[in-house]
């Protein structure tokens, strides 16, 4: 049988994926499309063209390389990847020079299930070959792919999560071939009001299904990564649970379905306010039970809320929005360690970011 | 707030907590949770599960696989020249549980047949009284051994699952704390097929959700034989494959991972391979497969000997355990053969030979409780310790 992926292969999916690891440091998820950065910019005033996507995420990366000590890895949008500073410095360079990894959004969208109640997979897998190849060449060395699923009425269906967990090996199996480390992103959606326990089940068949899709595609799981919502109720739910409850049925849920070869599970923030998300976080890295993966973030409104209400767009204010960064980062270093006291403040901090029926 | 269906199984499980609501017939399309859904097991039957896997997982203690079936004790006894009939198995079985209660110190359970479950010693005193003394726990093989798949190659199902819920529930009531069932799958041409893989995987799954519903620890095994000249790497491949659907499985029939324990092979390349491995390549395809399919929710692993002989089961044990890496689960044993073998040889049969044949016992379970924490040195002999134990082509 032909040796699938070769050893030299095997090794540097394997190095990057325990880079992107490291312990106290998470992911700063910064690929929003064009189409969601609408929203971010209309919040702040702003109107949504190239420049200012770039002047944006210039704030992000051009500040103290101190973020590295918290961040390993930065997930970037296409348009982002091929972009510079006023200096024509490419950003994933900056990056790079910081010894943060440079890493890319491959999915192109949900698109809709016919026959289902709402549900959706997610497109991108034509050409992809090329295209890891082409990022692998400009720097690129993890990749994102995120597929959503709705909890409802006769939500998720069986197509539904089969679906979505085959699309996600193939996009697996594919970054692998080409030097990727995929972070593969089942979110289950907190929209809706089912409590913990109904979260949880859900949450456990589909990681269930997904393990199983990426067994039978022969995914090299040592060189993967997971990026899975936190078990928490519905939005809507009347009952309120703990952080220790969400740290518990979200610790459960992985133990019984994440294989021990996964590197790490960097959890997707999915709508929770800066603050909780690290204290959720940090919970979670204190719950006692096996944890035999890295637990940590990746997160994009929970690391950027502040930082864009800081900014406002106003050149005067992009030292305040970059420290405003470092601050957030630092808190979600700290809670991926167990370590985090609360308290790191922002103007966004408490604010939930939730947007009912997302959409990319 | 979502209003509660589910789907209707077809062997409903026995309703343990007595709601006498009967279960709603649902649509195929339709696969609903919601907080109004009964608990499928009770809090206190989730404990008394974790429990008991975990008190047979107790580090440095291992299972004893005293399950042959009748059939298969005609080989044992065969070899030794002694009839197989009802009283030389009880007599034998009875060497086995009335030694010094220092078995106790590496054994943690014993799996019984159903005949030898309902056994008494000399005195009368049955034999899962004698090790309950001991502080042993008893268990049964449930299964009812090995059938054909038509239209395969020369595949095998397990079957056993009628009247199973009324069986465990009986075994509860009688002392056994956990059981057994054995599906087999062969690596060959084009062999394990993709039916195979998912009917044991399946027929496995139904067992273990019945087992729970009745506070019985259903021991899992999805055993990959040794049969054929397939490489190492041939075997970790298949033995991944295999317990990706078995735990893909569980999760559909809602097992509850925490209250199980898997038995499976360790991975070894076929008995005919021409290649030779080294317990350490045995130990790190062994752990790897395992990283890359058993969740760490599971509590303990407790591999089958398969054949290897005594030597070799704890050799290669005790590399498991000494492997560098990831190992969230307990790493032992579940013998049979690798802790009977010299047993059977020095008793011969003649009651003269009891207390050294038991002493043979203690000594190889010693021998496989350091194995378990990796503190293994060798040289526990035995007069069959390096005989390899293979049969090929085994059936129950």
């Amino acid at each position: 049988m032909a040796q699938y992926l070769s050893a030299d292969k095997e090794k540097e999916l394997v190095q990057t994926a325990n880079l992107l690891m490291a312990k106290g440091k998470g992911l700063l998820a910064a690929d929003e499309s064009t189409g969601s950065m609408t929203k971010r910019l209309q919040s702040i005033g702003l109107e949504n063209n190239e420049e200012n996507r770039r002047v944006y995420r210039q704030t992000l990366f051009t500040g103290s390389k101190d973020l590295a000590q918290h961040i390993s890895g930065v997930i970037l949008f296409h348009e982002t990847l091929y972009q510079n500073d006023d200096n024509g410095k490419p950003f994933r360079q900056i990056l790079q020079e910081k010894g943060i990894i440079p890493g890319i959004k491959v999915d192109k969208g949900l698109v809709l299930l016919a026959g289902t109640n709402g549900e959706n997979t997610t497109q991108g897998i034509d050409g992809l070959g090329e295209r890891c190849a082409q990022y692998y060449k400009d720097g690129a060395r993890f990749a994102k792919w995120r597929c959503a699923l709705k909890i409802g009425d006769g939500l998720p269906s069986e197509l539904g999560i089969r679906e979505t967990a085959n699309v996600l090996a193939r996009y697996a199996s594919i970054c692998q071939q080409n030097g990727l480390v995929p972070i593969v992103e089942p979110e289950i959606l907190p929209e809706g009001d089912h409590d913990l326990e109904t979260c949880q089940r859900v949450t456990e068949k589909v990681l269930a299904a997904t393990y199983k899709a990426l067994s039978e595609h022969h995914i090299f799981l040592e060189g993967t990564l997971l990026k899975p919502n936190m078990v928490t109720a519905g939005f809507d739910c009347k009952k309120k649970y703990t952080a220790k409850d969400i740290a518990r049925a979200t610790v459960t849920a992985l133990q019984r379905t994440v294989p021990v070869a996964v590197p790490g599970i960097c959890f997707l923030s999915g709508g929770q306010s800066e603050e909780d998300a690290s204290i959720n976080l940090n919970a979670i890295n204190q719950y006692q039970g096996k944890k035999p993966w890295a637990l940590t973030f990746s997160y994009g409104r929970a690391l950027q809320a502040s930082v864009l209400s800081t900014w406002a767009g106003k050149s005067e204010n992009v030292s305040s929005a970059q420290e405003q960064l470092i601050k957030r980062a630092q808190a979600n270093g700290a809670a991926a360690k167990g370590e985090y006291g609360g308290g790191a403040g922002g103007k966004a901090g408490d604010q939930s970011l939730f947007e009912a029926n997302r959409t990319y | 707030m979502v209003e509660l269906k589910f789907r209707c199984a077809v062997n409903s499980p026995v309703d343990i907590n007595n709601s006498g609501k009967p279960a709603k017939k649902l649509s195929e399309s339709l696969f609903i949770y919601s907080s109004t859904m009964r608990q499928y097991l009770s809090a206190d039957k989730e404990k008394e599960l974790i429990e008991t896997a975990n008190t047979l997982m107790a580090k440095g203690k291992g299972l004893l696989a005293a399950d042959e079936s009748t059939a298969s004790m005609l080989k044992r006894f065969q070899s030794i020249a002694l009839e197989n009939n009802e009283e030389n198995r009880r007599l034998y079985r009875q060497l086995l549980f009335t030694g010094s209660k220092d078995l106790a110190d590496y054994i943690s359970g014993v799996i019984f047949f159903h005949e030898t479950f309902y056994q008494c010693d000399n005195n009368g005193k049955p034999f899962r009284e004698i090790l309950k003394e001991k502080g042993i726990i008893p268990g049964i093989k449930v299964d009812k051994g090995l059938v054909p798949l038509a239209g395969t190659n020369g595949e095998n199902t397990t079957q056993g699952l009628d009247s199973l819920s009324e069986r465990c529930a009986q075994y509860y009531r009688d002392g056994a704390r956990f059981a057994k069932w054995r599906c087999a799958l062969k690596i060959g041409d084009d062999l394990p097929s993709e039916l195979c893989i998912r009917e044991t995987s399946n027929v496995l799954a139904r067992y273990a959700s019945i087992c729970q519903q009745n506070g019985i620890v259903p021991i899992v095994e999805p055993e990959v034989l040794p049969d054929g000249d397939h490489d190492l790497g041939t075997s970790q491949y298949i033995t991944e494959k295999v317990l990706a659907a078995t735990y893909k499985a569980l999760s559909e029939h809602h097992v509850f991972l925490e209250g199980t324990l898997l038995k499976p092979n360790m991975v070894t390349a076929g008995f005919d391979c021409k290649k030779k491995y080294k317990p350490e390549d045995i130990a790190r395809a062994t752990v790897t497969a395992l990283q890359r399919t058993v969740p760490p929710a599971v509590p303990g692993i407790c591999f089958l000997s398969g054949g290897q002989s005594e030597e070799e089961a704890s050799i290669n044990l005790n590399a498991i355990n000494q492997y560098s890496g990831k190992k969230p689960w307990a790493l032992t044993f579940s013998y049979g053969r690798a802790l009977q073998a010299s047993v059977l040889t020095l008793w011969t049969g003649k009651s003269e030979n009891v207390s050294a044949a038991q002493n043979q016992l203690l000594k190889r379970a010693q021998a496989h409780g350091a194995a378990a924490k990796g503190e293994y040195k060798g040289g526990a002999g035995g007069t069959i310790g390096g005989q390899s134990l293979f049969e090929a082509n085994r059936n129950y």
